[in-house]
């Protein structure tokens, strides 16, 4: 079987600036969501207390939601978790009482309800821990930007290409932020390991587009730069495809057989990886080229001086 | 003709046999067992062993096999009932010299374990248990020790018959107290009085200021001196959780340094936290005391301040006042030992001194027969306050008298306390017993996974895993066919190969860790697409078939490594800026890379190779 028997030959760069037009409005709207509503952060990054239980039947949310103000917790928030039976609530920080003793709290107002429910998973988070968690995962997602940039730069002697790759691969945990916000789906830190992965994989692929624009411009250094391009993203089009495809099975498998732990984290890949074969195939050569790209950026001449010198 | 260099195939055959051979004991899962230790940390020998074999026969608890393993005895069991029942035997019956903790062990042949080999230790999320984040407060240590001087200097000072007005500690810079003011009365020498110090404490720096009017030394660390310290704090502490944990008798615990002054503790099989963090996180120390029974006490706690030379302190019981010296003659940390026990005076804890606090002690007691002597329980605790709306961290000091008693007779390095009760005499044996630390620790995140969420994880982890990878064979297979069964296998052989370095470094396997492990498999495909679509490519360009597998190998290899060299950064940068589950997830990444890079571009080689190489020159790929 082959999805591409024949090469396929789309005109990227004759299309590009619809492309882009494509993705600056996700990132407009990604941006203003990100910015409006925000992020639903969980207890990892503000801090709090979050309680997974189960219950012997259909839990009664409200029942539970109303005890535990009650109990003196203004706001909880309760919800089911995986299944009808499973409950998570989430409290905001108490730092004045200890997690065995909200755990006391909570395990009464539930045993109240149904005297069958059991407290699975109880984290407690101080909010000095929240902050810097934010600051680590800015700072690892920017040196592994820089660290990036620099690698390409180096590998492929221009930073037009770097530029490109860099841009491309901002765009997607832009997206995977502004989709998160949309659908106020928990943040948590699986999703930042999630979207430092789906960065790496973005960039996999906008690497092997540019492996195959230096071969191309090796064959034929005459070659017109919208048309090497183009026919690097074309050739190298049915490995982006089949590679996503193999990985989304496994992200799929994650997402629906993983349990609800790994949810966000799978979530954050699907969306990702999607985002990342559509950038690295439509934005990154693109913005190269208009950034000047030519053959001898790829290639710097070299006059090889020794060998002038030595002729008689 | 297409042909692999002989060394080739040996290597990737070598390599795979080991990795099987190390990664073999993750596949036979794991009994539930109970690990029993002896309470004075010696190891157990074969006569423990049947002794301790003897006693779970007599109390008819069956148990399938024991072994020692590192001077502890497992005992494994058919199922997690036999489990709890041993436990419940051991916890009444055998509880003066052992303790016990409920544990897994692999089902792997002794074999196996003959020769070292382990599997992967599952973590926290997907066994259940109780995790503690610590935060230590290095601050607190410099203060301890800048305290420890004060009085050094004080008697210093004070037998050499040297005047001085006051020793007190302060910031010199930032909030850090770093530094000591000695201020002499008008005329005092200050040079002499520095000379006295330096002999006192050689490594800190003396300035000499102020007039002769009122003379000032300032005796201050250097910032590596603060930073040493706060080191040997950190250091310190782990070794007391250490050996706290030890005394809980929890099996396979983790006790590991975090950023600069963070510990993470991870006590599998835990569930209850309230005791647990109670011993761990105790700043409970002692000082002992002389009472001051020359100025009235009432008096100074009605003014609020203690006349010079004394410090005021209440009574736990009835928050009586009462006024002790300055001097302290023996700390906690100079303890070697204590245990409690009962006496006619009711539960008691007796202590035994090193030789220098005991010499101490000997003197003072000496001096001051049928004076009152005061043992003062010292407890540090953080708490939140809120002021103005805004909610203020501070760190509380609780210093409480809890016994003053008349000094009967002479004694040196070993006493009694009394005055507790029977609970408070144990916890403070056991923490006397298992060390001091060094500086305050604070609790700034506790998660607790119940065993049975643990397990529905595992579950659902190992079937995702599974699932995963045979969607992924049976989609290669139907679009590559014979290199699509290829492919299968060397990602088979990538998973066997991360197994085993996992098993190797003894990692501890997390959900996010089998999450990174089923993308690996997903990634590791990539270079196997390439290689494949390059050899399609050169086959359309009419390329003979042997040509064209070589070729493909070739020219996808310099994409291969540029790809993956960008997520292998990725990869790395998580691993260092990552914790806990997330760094499992990064080793996972990382490592995974590596071992693709070899399966997929020697493994499917050589196999590929076997298959269409040699002189028998196919007609056509089954590509």
């Amino acid at each position: 079987m082959e999805f591409f028997s024949k090469a396929s030959n789309f005109p990227f760069m004759a299309t590009r600036k619809l492309w882009y037009g494509l993705s600056i409005a996700l990132m407009v709207v990604s941006f203003a969501s990100f910015f409006a509503r925000g992020l639903n952060l969980a207890i990892d990054f503000t801090g709090g207390v979050s309680i997974e239980a189960s219950f012997p039947g259909t839990a009664n949310l409200d029942a539970i939601r109303t005890g535990l103000e009650h109990a003196g917790y203004t706001e909880p928030s309760v919800q089911n978790f995986g299944s009808s039976r499973e409950v998570a609530v989430r409290l905001p920080p108490d730092p004045n009482h200890s997690g065995a003793e909200i755990r006391a709290t909570v395990e009464a107002v539930m045993k109240q309800i149904d005297p069958g429910a059991t407290i699975e998973r109880l984290d407690v988070v101080g909010p000095q821990v929240g902050d810097e968690l934010r600051n680590s995962a800015i700072w690892a997602l920017s040196i592994t930007l820089v660290l990036v940039f620099l690698y390409i730069a180096l590998r492929f002697h221009t930073w037009r290409l770097s530029l490109g790759a860099i841009l491309a691969v901002l765009h997607d945990p832009i997206l995977v932020l502004g989709v998160f916000s949309l659908t106020a789906t928990p943040f948590d830190l699986a999703v930042v390991a999630a979207i430092l992965a789906v960065v790496g994989y973005s960039l996999n692929d906008t690497i092997i587009v540019f492996d195959r624009i230096r071969e191309r411009f090796e064959a034929n250094r005459r070659l017109a730069p919208a048309v090497a391009l183009d026919q690097s993203i074309n050739q190298t089009l049915s490995r982006t495809i089949m590679t996503k495809l193999v990985t989304l099975i496994v992200v799929v498998a994650l997402l629906f057989l993983g349990g609800p732990v790994l949810r966000g984290f799978s979530e954050a890949l699907l969306i990702g990886i999607l985002a990342g074969t559509y950038s690295s195939i439509y934005i990154s050569a693109s913005i190269a080229l208009d950034c000047g790209l030519k053959a001898e950026h790829v290639f710097p001449v070299v006059t090889d001086r020794k060998a002038t010198d030595s002729l008689p | 003709m297409l042909d692999y260099a002989r060394w080739k195939y040996a290597l990737v055959s070598i390599v795979l046999l080991v990795s099987l051979l190390f990664a073999a004991p993750n596949f036979f899962g794991e009994d539930p067992a109970l690990q029993v230790a002896r309470k004075d940390r010696a190891a157990i020998d074969a006569a423990g062993q049947t002794a301790i074999e003897t006693f779970l026969r007599e109390q008819k608890v069956d148990f399938s096999r024991s072994y020692l393993d590192k001077g502890r005895l497992m005992v494994r069991f058919a199922g997690v009932a036999q489990q709890l029942q041993a436990r419940d035997a051991v916890n009444e019956g055998l509880t003066t010299n052992y303790v016990s903790a409920l544990a897994r062990a692999s089902r792997a042949p002794e074999f196996f374990r003959s020769i070292g080999l382990r599997a992967m230790p599952l973590g926290l999320d997907l066994r259940g248990g109780l995790h503690l984040l610590y935060q230590v407060d290095v601050n607190g240590a410099v203060t301890q020790l800048l305290d420890s001087y004060e009085q050094d200097f004080r008697r210093a000072l004070t037998s050499q018959k040297l005047p001085f007005n006051d020793v007190s500690s302060f910031a010199s810079e930032g909030k850090v107290v770093d530094s000591l003011r000695i201020t002499l009365p008008p005329g005092a020498d200050a040079d002499t009085v520095r000379a006295a110090l330096l002999k006192v404490a050689i490594d800190l720096t003396y300035t000499v200021s102020g007039d002769a009017q009122a003379p000032v030394i300032i005796a201050s660390m250097s910032a590596i001196q603060l930073r040493q310290r706060q080191d040997d704090a950190i250091q310190q502490n782990i070794v007391t959780l250490r050996n706290r944990v030890n005394e809980l008798g929890v099996s396979e615990p983790i006790v590991q340094r975090q950023g600069v002054d963070r510990v993470v503790v991870q006590l599998p099989g835990v569930q209850n936290s309230a005791e647990v963090k109670d011993i761990l996180g105790k700043v409970a120390t002692l000082e002992f005391r002389l009472t001051d029974t020359q100025n009235n006490a009432l008096e100074a706690a009605q003014r609020g301040r203690a006349p010079l030379g004394s410090k005021l302190y209440f009574h736990r019981d009835n928050q009586r006042p009462t006024l002790l010296k300055r001097e302290v003659i023996a700390t906690g940390d100079q303890l070697v030992g204590a245990t409690s026990g009962a006496s006619q005076d009711g539960p008691q804890v007796s202590v035994r001194l090193d030789a220098r606090a005991g010499d101490e002690m000997l003197r003072v007691t000496r001096a001051n027969i049928g004076k009152p002597m005061a043992v003062v329980f010292i407890e540090k605790r953080r708490e939140i306050t809120e002021v103005d709306g805004q909610k203020v961290e501070r760190d509380v000091t609780t210093q409480e008298v809890i016994s003053e008693a008349t000094i009967r007779g002479v004694f040196g390095n070993q006493f009694q306390i009394t005055g507790l009760t029977q609970s408070e005499s144990r916890e403070l044996a056991l923490l006397m017993r298992s060390g001091q630390l060094a500086a305050p620790l604070f609790i700034v995140e506790e998660r607790a996974i119940g065993p049975s969420l643990g397990q529905a994880s595992i579950e659902m982890g190992v079937n995702a895993l599974l699932i995963g990878m045979v969607g992924v064979f049976v989609f290669m297979i139907i679009y590559y066919k014979v290199f699509g069964v290829v492919a299968s296998v060397v990602l088979l052989a990538n998973v066997v190969l991360l197994t085993a370095l996992l098993s190797m470094m003894g990692a501890a396997l997390s959900l996010p860790g089998i999450a990174g492990i089923l993308l690996t498999v997903g990634m590791a495909v990539d270079a196997n697409v390439l290689i494949y679509e390059r050899i399609r490519e050169e086959l359309r360009n009419g390329v003979s078939p042997q040509a064209s597998i070589r070729a493909g190998f070739e020219k996808a290899l310099s994409a291969i490594a540029d790809s993956n060299v960008t997520t292998f950064i990725a990869g790395l940068v998580l691993w260092v800026f990552g914790t806990g589950a997330i760094r499992g997830f990064a080793v996972v990444l990382t490592l995974g890379i590596a071992t693709s890079m070899f399966t997929s571009v020697m493994g499917s080689r050589a196999l590929i190779t076997l298959i269409y190489g040699g002189s028998k020159r196919p007609a056509r790929l089954h590509i």
